[in-house]
């Protein structure tokens, strides 16, 4: 029930209840999943699901900032 | 794959590795409260990589691990009911109760089913609107939206046929409790990343500053880890305690508004009784007063009462940190993923199971 890993949403579909689904791969392996809790998220963003839901959205500026923070905090230089 | 490979880069670990080794002055005990990140933990390795003095121990963020026999019962009891179909993870099929498992009450003729997802329950109830589907739902935080969704939307669309044996659990008091046991050894804490997704970073401040040790929110793979971990041993070297986040990616510090405002709706915080840690006040998720017709604690008359944990069974003190999972002596031998004693070793995310399957010697 829990993955540890972000999968990208593929394509969004529109539910009759309104509800905001979407098709998120995970290295290949397609999910439906619910993007109700996350409004914010488009095809291409890359989404952390629990349990059928996406529950956080992947921010790409503040992941580029963590590995550039990770590299310097042991003095490391890659590009 | 993007947003995954960058994280194992061998290059970035290693350099970590050595960022660690030239902090560390001391001997620290760290808890990784996850069992997603245990297993990642043992799958690279990483407590290996460590500086001697360095040591890991696993936390109680197991949700099937740490769901109490009573519940598991409460399951089989609702699936011997010819008007039912239970529903639920996968795992919890296998988690031997008092009296077998749940895939037993199936092979008895209880009408049982895997799902992914408790939104999936919401599509059985309507195919089958002459049986009471019910979706017995497990986890913390990060699977609590789910459930309290397929509640919400059961309520909206008067889908009455549904309801959920809700067990969820909350991290922050069981860490609370984990500090107080007399035999703790945890001097910081690396946080569940995906449950502050939902629940932000603000719960752990009053903990951090109460007990005055670092909390670093940390991801899943092996550059977060050792990224939290680096963290944590800064702060513990300067004497600084408070919460960190190293998972900005993922975790903002309000968490994710719309999941939060849906369980306040959904659920009421209750006591909730954990495996091999018993009773934790405020602990646990129920379903708030307003729902309470989906609730198949009251929809179905159970009998099940309080069950005592088999007593061969070492996973209280595994869920502890007390003990590592091959220091127990059924490990390996009358306890196997095959032929489990206990939760710990029949959840793909238990400790038990991760050493199994990663540390086994041989």
């Amino acid at each position: 029930m829990c993955l540890a890993v972000p999968g990208q949403i593929v394509s969004l579909s529109e539910s009759s209840s309104a509800e905001r689904l979407g098709r998120v791969s995970f290295g290949g392996v397609i999910k439906e999943v619910s993007l109700a809790f996350t409004p914010e998220a488009g095809v291409g963003d890359y989404v952390i699901v629990h349990a059928g839901c996406a529950i956080s959205a992947l921010d790409e500026e503040e992941a580029r900032a963590s590995l550039a923070e990770f590299a310097a905090l042991s003095g490391l230089e890659l590009d | 794959m993007r947003h995954q490979s960058e994280y194992r880069e061998p290059e970035r670990v290693r350099s970590l590795v050595e960022a660690i080794a030239g902090r560390c002055r001391r001997p620290w005990t760290l808890m990784e409260v996850c069992g997603g990140q245990t297993h990642s933990i043992l799958k690279y390795g990483i407590d290996r990589m460590l500086p001697e003095g360095i040591e890991l121990i696993h936390g109680p963020g197991c949700p099937v691990c740490v769901t109490p026999l009573e519940y598991i019962d409460k399951a089989i009891e609702i699936a011997h009911q010819s008007e039912a179909i239970l529903c639920s993870f996968g795992d919890m099929l296998r988690v031997p109760g008092s009296r077998g498992d749940l895939l037993l009450a199936r092979a008895e003729g209880g009408n049982v089913r895997s799902l992914y997802s408790p939104l999936d329950a919401l599509q059985v109830a309507r195919e089958n609107p002459n049986r009471e589907v019910v979706f017995f739902s497990v986890g913390f935080e990060t699977t609590a939206p789910a459930t309290a969704m397929a509640v919400w939307q059961a309520r909206q669309s008067g889908l009455l046929n549904f309801s959920a044996l809700v067990s969820h659990v909350r991290v922050p008091p069981a860490m609370e409790a984990l500090l107080d046991a007399p035999e703790c050894r945890i001097q910081g804490f690396l946080a569940a990343g995906h449950v502050c997704t939902v629940m932000g970073v603000s719960e752990y401040e009053p903990i951090a500053s109460a007990r005055r040790i670092p909390i670093v929110v940390t991801g899943f793979e092996p550059v977060d880890l050792l990224a939290g971990i680096y963290r944590c041993i800064e702060m513990l070297e300067t004497g600084r305690s408070g919460v960190e986040n190293e998972y900005r990616r993922m975790v903002r510090p309000e968490g994710n508004p719309s999941a939060r405002d849906l369980m306040a709706k959904v659920y009421r915080v209750i006591d909730r009784s954990w495996r091999g840690l018993g009773v934790i006040p405020e602990s646990g998720l129920g379903l708030a007063e307003e729902f309470d017709e989906f609730d198949a604690e009251r929809r179905f008359r159970l009998s099940v009462g309080r069950v005592p944990e088999p007593a061969d069974c070492q996973s209280g003190r595994v869920l502890q940190g007390l003990i590592r999972p091959d220091q127990c002596p059924a490990f390996g031998e009358r306890c196997t993923p095959e032929h489990p004693l206990g939760a710990t070793m029949v959840s793909s995310e238990g400790a038990c199971a991760a050493y199994h399957r990663y540390r086994l010697p041989g």
